[in-house]
């Protein structure tokens, strides 16, 4: 729009005229340019992971047993403790951070004592990770001295997740029209079937979105697993002891890149990262799925 | 939430049997009962956020503490101004690492702040809307990917390119480990900060080119000030991912234990150190409390952030 400006001939137009529309022609082409470039490479990226992995996936590797010498090992068990861990943490993990959310969103009262507890949650979330990988190991295999096990990668994920989901629940809550609140109180709704009825379903959409984002954040972890969870796999598929070290996806990539001894290193590496990608860009799509139809629900009603 | 909605129908049920059982008895009963699940729901949910509280200064006490057994054999002057890392030889000097992870968080912020800045003005000034909208949820899904690949393809395509750019024989180092960085928090500064300038009034624009201002004086002048604090927030917060980022940074800094006073050379984080090191050490072992204490350090780091954009986001609000 600035730059179709009427060609007059003025005698006083100066050269810092013309010098503004080069500076204003150099800027534009120059985000065009960086913008381009962004996206090429965003695309070239999720291309190439995807690219040099996804063909030479078969059925065997995915629930093959991993080889610590052999080329042919698969990541059956790592897969399979990856699922595992992420819904254990997220079953310990949805229920107390949306209760700490409601809380904040509905019953707190605006006194320095909730500043405060905002503060906290606020700090937890800006937590690194291998901190609570730490947090893990004094828990976990110091007080209670049961070594690197699921269970405690997943309670020290779930850890990890709280906070987000937390504020997450509480944004969601907050979003809800006032008068949706106020209509449900005005048919003698109490504060509990209010948050059931009216709240909780009006923000599932926001909640949803975050736990999906939660999910995929968790399941491509992999500090805290290395450190509470460890690096090997119990070495059988379907595993469910708690107790047994639980190996994710994640932490098998990083150990087969740079620690591991077999000859097709790489190649193992190449597969588990396309599959790690494919499941995160999966675990975003399925989780919106219910929203959608929750969407359709909600405009057909 | 699953929990949550399926205790409530459950006692949505007994709600209704009940009061149909009682149904021409006293309502008080049923008031009650409701008052009472109303009451010690709003329990729950306090106990939780409290939770939340208790796990953040648990988190502090044990860090902190365990953290502290380290000045029983070294000197805190040691600790943070030695450069000797040597654990076998009981010499503990944590300079390296703290240096390490500061001047990468630096160089990181260096690369992705313009950059971010740069996409960020692309999507919310420049950009037609079909593309907008088909680009800010795929930068919010590249925010997802797991920082494991992030370093597996640093070290796999950009350190073999590094090597072959500068002519060095190692490639890792302080540099690779910022571009990965960098590729890493991109998406977040630059969506935040897209958010920041989209909230900008469209009457500030209006007016400024009504003055006869051009786009680029517009942006610069007016839109980039005036998202300013929004843009610091982003700022902070994608350094505060970058001191925390563990994984990527472990595949490609070179992991050694010397003073990077230059770009190419083998060095070591606070974080990475730590994820090497931790699995080998006895849990009663100054070196494990050295380890503890540098994760301290960061803990402390991150929450100095984390009271840094709320006083920020205080000051915008007022502004």
């Amino acid at each position: 729009m600035s730059t179709n400006q009427p060609t007059v001939n003025n005698p006083f137009a100066s050269s810092r005229k013309n010098g503004n529309r080069i500076k204003n022609v150099l800027f534009t082409t120059l985000v065009w340019g960086v913008g381009i470039c962004t996206i090429i490479f965003i695309i070239g990226l999720l291309f190439l992971i995807l690219e040099k992995g996804m063909p030479k996936l078969s059925f065997d590797f995915l629930i093959g047993i991993p080889d610590e010498i052999m080329e042919g090992g698969g990541i059956g068990p790592a897969l399979f403790n990856s699922f595992y861990v992420l819904i254990i943490s997220l079953i310990i993990s949805i229920p107390l951070g949306m209760a700490a959310g409601i809380y904040l969103s509905e019953f707190a009262p605006d006194n320095k004592f909730i500043g405060f507890i905002r503060i906290c949650v606020e700090g937890l979330a800006s937590v690194p990770s291998i901190i609570f990988g730490l947090f893990g190991i004094v828990i976990f295999v110091e007080t209670f001295d049961i070594g690197l096990t699921i269970i405690g990668g997943a309670v020290s994920l779930a850890f990890l997740n709280l906070p987000v989901l937390t504020r997450v629940t509480e944004e969601a809550m907050r979003a809800v029209p006032q008068e949706m609140k106020h209509a449900s109180f005005a048919l003698g709704g109490t504060h509990l079937q209010t948050i059931r009825r009216v709240l909780i379903p009006v923000a599932l959409n926001g909640i949803i979105t975050g736990i999906c984002l939660v999910a995929g954040r968790a399941f491509g972890e992999s500090a805290v697993i290395i450190l509470t969870a460890g690096v090997t796999t119990s070495g059988e598929m379907w595993d469910f002891n708690l107790f047994s070290p639980g190996e994710t996806l994640a932490v098998h990539l990083w150990y087969v890149q740079s620690e591991a001894i077999v000859p097709d290193a790489t190649e193992i590496a190449e597969k588990a990262a396309a599959v790690l990608v494919f499941i995160v860009l999966l675990i975003n799509l399925v989780f919106r799925i219910p929203l959608w139809m929750n969407n359709r629900k909600m405009s057909t009603k | 939430m699953l929990e949550v909605s399926a205790t409530a129908n459950r006692q949505a049920a007994s709600e209704l049997g009940t009061s149909l059982k009682t149904s021409s008895g006293s309502t008080f009963g049923r008031r009650a009962r409701l008052a009472f699940y109303n009451k010690s729901f709003k329990l729950i949910c306090i106990a939780c956020a409290v939770f939340v509280c208790i796990i953040l200064f648990s988190i502090l006490f044990l860090m902190g503490r365990t953290g502290i057994l380290t000045f029983q054999h070294v000197s805190p002057a040691e600790f943070f101004f030695s450069t000797e890392w040597v654990p076998e030889n009981e010499q503990y000097g944590g300079l390296v690492f703290i240096f390490g992870t500061f001047a990468l968080t630096a160089l990181t912020m260096l690369i992705a702040m313009p950059l971010s800045i740069l996409i960020a003005v692309f999507l919310a000034e420049m950009t037609p809307g079909w593309l907008r909208t088909m680009l800010r949820p795929v930068l919010d899904l590249l925010v997802g990917i797991p920082s494991v690949v992030y370093g597996f393809l640093g070290m796999t395509l950009l350190i073999p390119l590094l090597r072959d750019v500068t002519g060095t024989t190692m490639g890792d180092g302080l540099l690779a480990a910022a571009i990965v960085l960098t590729i890493m928090v991109l998406p977040t500064i630059s969506r935040i900060s897209d958010d920041a300038i989209t909230a900008v009034p469209k009457k500030y624009r209006d007016a400024s080119y009504a003055l006869g201002a051009t786009r680029f004086h517009t942006i610069f002048r007016v839109v980039l000030p005036a998202a300013k604090s929004g843009m610091m927030y982003a700022g902070i917060l994608g350094m505060a991912r970058a001191i925390g980022e563990t994984m990527a940074v472990v595949m490609v800094i070179g992991n050694t234990p010397q003073l990077a006073d230059s770009l190419f050379k083998p060095t070591s984080v606070l974080t990475s150190n730590i994820v090497m090191q931790i699995a080998n050490v006895p849990f009663d072992s100054t070196w494990n409390y050295a380890l503890y204490l540098m994760g301290f350090l960061l803990l402390i780091i991150s929450l100095v952030m984390i009271v840094l954009i709320r006083f920020i986001q205080r000051k915008g609000v007022r502004g």
